[in-house]
């Protein structure tokens, strides 16, 4: 049985000059599904989402986006799709209604009364000049521009940032309602871990250009888990333990995140050493940070699995 | 009844969610019949991913916790028995086994065992 895939990718690479931003990534991002791509700056999330929109060739691989390929999206597949990124440009000396209006020329479907209830959730009146709106409110301007076309797909890069707390808080909630319907498909990149944890179903980590997790967030929370060790400092066994994601010193302790643990990984622990083995409770936040925290990530089995 | 839920928590949001359910029936918050919120609403209260309310329920729906009756969301279930007797024992025999080997593995004594057990039982058993 196929999965009704939004958006796909094979072998998606993209050089600038003779370093490799984006790796090999394979894709397969379901229909109905909130999915979050996280990684640190540079790790390759912008480029990845330029490729996937068409706007970027890649050196090689393909895309596809509701079936259609990246590079020869026309008009009205466009139109089926949203796509914001930070620092979206609006008039300054028009108001939030006459942006509407401007927008809702180009798309075939508008629905006004959602443009209206997202500019309201971040506290915009909708006769108020651009100009006097504050960061949040012209992201949340942004956002209700592009929602209010309907879009099948919404691909937005890293729309929380310089958010205050409450623009977040209306990003989340209006993500949260358009998807309501669970037709509609949704990547955005974050580097806001709580927000992600709360909105989305799937998560996407990619780590110096390549995938390295592709799975449901509980998925992944079922399989990474974090260890206490006794360990000594800079002990090379550690990188022995099977599917290790990262270790860092604690006091005296060395602390371990791994990936698909069972028996043979405890097994190793004891063995370099442990004599004293404690599991500690871990959060989606930590599980994230231990990825980005390292570069063997490229080497996990972790990759392109899941359900 | 209200739920409150953590993002950055060791513990899943659906995990919460359930947990928090099951609380409440066992605290009396919530008794036999009563409805909780449909998964839109509570996706939307708690402005979270609606999958991870109805991952919450559908756990409790197969529990035997909740219901579902068609149209009208879930209600807290009558705590009928959805397992034989022979099937209750079995699993509570599971669960016994595997917390005395795990307490018994850490340390602990027998007396220490009980005590806790005991403790646990005032804290969050039926009064």
């Amino acid at each position: 049985m196929l999965i009704d895939l939004a958006i796909s990718a094979q072998g998606l690479t993209r050089y600038f000059g003779d370093r490799v931003v984006v790796d090999q990534l394979d894709l397969g991002v379901p229909r109905g599904s909130v999915t979050g791509l996280l990684g640190l700056n540079g790790a390759g999330k912008t480029t990845t989402l330029r490729m996937l929109m068409g706007l970027l060739t890649p050196t090689r691989g393909q895309s596809q986006l509701l079936g259609k390929d990246s590079q020869q999206l026309t008009a009205e597949d466009r139109a089926r799709i949203g796509y914001t990124v930070e620092g979206h440009f609006l008039y300054g000396w028009m108001t939030v209604r006459q942006s509407e209006k401007f927008q809702r020329e180009t798309f075939p479907r508008w629905n006004s009364a959602m443009f209206e209830s997202t500019v309201r959730r971040f506290g915009i009146d909708p006769g108020q000049k651009i100009r006097v709106l504050s960061r949040g409110q012209r992201a949340g301007v942004s956002l209700a521009l592009t929602l209010a076309a309907e879009p099948e797909l919404l691909i937005l890069d890293d729309p929380a940032l310089g958010l205050d707390p409450v623009s977040r808080a209306a990003l989340n909630e209006t993500l949260l309602d358009f998807c309501n319907e669970g037709l509609r498909t949704v990547l955005l990149s974050s580097h806001l871990l709580d927000d992600v944890e709360r909105v989305v179903d799937r998560v996407l980590v990619m780590v110096q250009g390549r995938l390295v997790v592709n799975t449901t967030i509980d998925d992944f929370r079922n399989r990474i888990s974090s260890w206490s060790l006794e360990v000594p400092p800079a002990s090379r066994a550690i990188n022995a333990i099977p599917g290790l994601v990262f270790a860092k010193q604690r006091g005296g302790r060395t602390i371990v995140t791994v990936a698909d643990s069972d028996a043979e990984t405890e097994a190793a622990m004891m063995r370099i050493g442990a004599n004293s083995l404690e599991r500690l409770p871990i959060t989606f936040g930590e599980a994230v940070v231990a990825y980005l925290s390292q570069s063997r990530a490229s080497d996990s089995f972790f990759a392109n699995t899941g359900a | 009844m209200q739920i409150h839920i953590s993002a950055g928590s060791p513990q899943s949001i659906y995990r919460q969610i359930a947990d928090q359910i099951r609380q409440a029936i066992v605290c009396g918050n919530l008794k036999v019949g009563d409805s909780v919120p449909s998964v839109r609403q509570l996706a939307k209260e708690l402005a979270i991913n609606p999958n991870t309310v109805a991952k919450a329920y559908s756990e409790l729906t197969r529990d035997g916790v909740l219901e579902g009756q068609s149209g009208r969301g879930c209600v807290v279930a009558s705590r009928k028995n959805v397992f034989s007797k022979a099937e209750r024992v079995r699993r509570l025999e599971l669960v016994l086994d595997s917390l005395v080997s795990e307490a018994l593995t850490l340390g602990f004594s027998y007396d220490e065992i009980q005590e806790r057990l005991v403790k646990r039982f005032e804290k969050i058993g039926p009064e």
